[in-house]
């Protein structure tokens, strides 16, 4: 038994919630809840304790797993990953969730940050499988039927990319004979494959819709939490494998403008915020595949920060949800007056992610876009700035905007739950402090920082660049320009497979109906022919009720055998 | 405590600072100014060059400026393409 716990202990932060989402099951239910927001808590501590470090060798055949590496990089992402479960599971206390989902939400956690602490390929997959099976259940856990279905298409999407990971990772094993999980670069074998995998996962171009198609199904807390950790497991993913793959630059340029536009016209503002959330997965994509440590430090502190006011902005907008029952542009208006707290808090999300100085974006989105221009990539550093521009409009003027300030609808509602106020205050103080004091999340990167953010040429460009693009929405407010929020759905790439191969069926079927009639018609024709010419060859003087001799049979016999052989090697 | 009942007087009222038309004008021409202030700023600043074009005169405010609203454009025409009724997938199943 010592001997199990010394290779086990410390044991991997993301098992201990995953062994503490079954234990929430059997806690009474005021326990659970607050168990649930302890446990992460508890385990940050913990995380702090260690110093950095293998723990967890365990010897598998001729293999060694390492189920806990803790290095600058893992420790990272796991703590932003357990405040963000902290965070999730409190700001869960305003709302109705059951055992189920609340387990779910503990294990959805575990599997992320049990992923982010493994050596290995074969831990990781085991983890992110873990992760992509109990995310789903808060999506269902909404119990509509659009929940369901959008869970399905979601989790197809989830266990297809785990197919892929498997795929690449046994290709790879049995070219190298390595299960470490570290740098691996599209030329390793298995490479593209893996790349595939974790690019599914955080939604590259064509095949992100599963993301916009699925989280704002989930429910109130749910999207909250399905915003931490997936995609942002991918990208820590991505920066530990892929650092320095030039193509990520292009496809990252992709993912940070195109999601832009659909966040402008989009009416469900949870679903304005998903979009949203693939912009800046964008801007990280785009600094891992600069590679640079300065592009990574962006990267990585860029997810940091995006995780607390992404969950920010969907905590407010869930918190509209709860009291209005509604988060369409167009059903909401003039909220700040009964939800000004809610507002506030939201305002600060806003603020944060569009990089306001002060504010945590400010600190951690430029270090890409300055790692970009380092390296001369000045077509890419336009996109980003035009991005930069973009997240302004759809994160911090949208949002707020239409929901708190636009034009009165009438909800007269109280403010939100006090759980979720306090959520949403320690995510909205975290994001001003951090953007106020970056010096102990920069100390924290995984290379040596040797970037100062506030410079007044900085601080001055970044406010210019801002306020213009506010300008801008003004004057085409004003001579309404500026598209009003309508009604409606925009396609996306789900088009393909929601209704796109449901077409192609439908037709397909219709033609091959009247191909199987003529088939059919032709046969029944042949048939009938054959029986009457039967009847013929077989009446009294037919020949074949004659009385052959054996030589001829033998012939006739010989010469089908002849045939079928010939037909079958043909 | 004192301030919410303030907050619900002015509720049962439905008065509140943003229904007041020329408190939104203050804020519009708040904006204007901060706008034009940082507009002169660049004359009172060390630019830090990361390329050439990035120092022209004003460069990242007419960016901004121009390039956001070619994407409020941009995405008016995209919606006219995109949009359809809200049970458009609905309606096949």
């Amino acid at each position: 038994m010592t001997a199990v716990a010394e290779i086990l202990l410390p044991l991997n932060p993301g098992i201990w919630l995953i062994v503490g989402a079954l234990i929430a099951v059997l806690l009474p239910q005021t326990l659970s809840r607050w168990f649930a927001v302890i446990l992460p808590v508890f385990l940050i501590a913990f995380l702090f304790s260690l110093n950095l470090d293998n723990y967890g060798t365990i010897s598998f055949f001729d293999y060694s797993l390492e189920t806990f590496r803790l290095d600058a990089l893992s420790r990272v992402f796991g703590l932003i990953f357990l405040i963000a479960s902290a965070l999730g599971n409190l700001y869960a206390l305003g709302d109705d969730v059951d055992k189920l989902q609340r387990s779910a939400a503990l294990a959805y956690a575990g599997g992320a940050i049990a992923a982010v602490f493994a050596g290995d390929m074969i831990t990781l997959f085991i983890f992110f499988e873990v992760a992509a099976v109990a995310s789903v259940f808060l999506i269902w856990a909404r119990r509509t039927e659009r929940a369901f279905a959008a869970g399905m298409r979601y989790l197809i999407f989830q266990i297809g990319a785990g197919v892929i990971l498997l795929a690449g990772l046994l290709i790879h094993f049995s070219v190298t004979g390595s299960i470490v999980f570290d740098k691996l670069g599209l030329e390793a074998p298995g490479g593209i494959l893996i790349l595939i995998a974790f690019g599914i996962k955080s939604a590259f171009p064509l095949v992100h819709n599963w993301l916009q198609d699925a989280y704002p199904e989930a429910t109130i807390s749910g999207t909250v939490i399905l915003s931490g950790f997936t995609t942002k497991l991918a990208i820590y993913a991505l920066a530990r494998s892929y650092a320095g793959t030039e193509i990520l630059i292009w496809i990252g340029a992709v993912m940070a403008i195109f999601p832009i536009f659909y966040a402008i016209i989009e009416n469900d503002l949870r679903r304005v915020l998903t979009y949203s959330l693939n912009n800046q997965l964008g801007f990280m994509v785009v600094g891992i595949g600069i590679g640079t440590e300065m592009a990574l430090n962006g990267t990585v502190s860029h997810a940091f920060v995006h995780i607390l006011y992404k969950a920010l902005l969907l905590m407010s907008m869930g918190a509209v949800l709860l009291r209005t029952g509604t988060c369409n542009g167009t059903e909401l208006g003039g909220l700040v007056k009964t939800m000004p707290w809610t507002a506030a808090f939201c305002i600060v999300g806003a603020a944060s992610a569009s990089a306001f100085p002060l504010f945590s974006g400010f600190i951690s989105k430029s270090m890409i876009i300055t790692a970009a221009g380092e390296q001369g990539y000045w077509i890419i550093w336009l996109i980003l700035l035009f991005a930069s521009a973009g997240v302004l409009y759809h994160s911090g003027i949208r949002i707020p905007y239409f929901a708190f300030f636009s034009e009165d609808k009438g909800h007269r509602v109280k403010e939100a739950p006090w759980p979720m106020l306090v959520a949403m205050g320690a995510a909205a103080f975290l994001c001003i402090i951090i953007g106020v004091f970056p010096a102990p999340l920069y100390a924290m990167l995984p290379f040596s920082v040797d970037y100062v953010p506030y410079t007044a040429y900085h601080v001055i460009n970044q406010l210019q660049l801002l306020m213009f693009a506010a300008l801008a929405f003004t004057v085409l407010k004003l001579i309404k320009i500026y598209p009003s929020d309508t009604r409606g759905i925009n396609l996306d790439t789900d088009w393909v497979y929601r209704k796109g191969l449901m077409t192609l069926i439908i037709y397909s079927n219709r033609y091959l109906n009247t191909g199987y009639r003529v088939v059919c018609d032709g046969a029944v024709g042949i048939i009938s022919e054959v029986i009457n010419s039967a009847k013929q060859l077989g009446n009294n003087d037919g020949i074949l009720s004659r009385t052959p001799a054996l030589g001829s049979s033998i012939a006739w016999i010989s010469g089908l055998l002849l045939l079928v052989l010939l037909l079958r090697f043909a | 405590m004192k301030n919410n009942v303030q907050e619900n007087d002015k509720m049962k009222e439905g008065l509140h600072w943003f229904d007041n038309k020329r408190n939104i004008k203050r804020i519009i021409y708040a904006l204007y100014v901060i706008c034009a202030a940082l507009f002169l700023a660049e004359f009172f600043y060390h630019k830090h060059a990361v390329f050439s074009f990035d120092t022209w005169f004003g460069f990242y405010a007419i960016y901004g400026f121009i390039m956001c609203v070619g994407l409020v454009i941009g995405a008016k025409v995209i919606r006219h393409l995109l949009i359809r009724r809200e049970n458009y997938y609905d309606s096949s199943s």
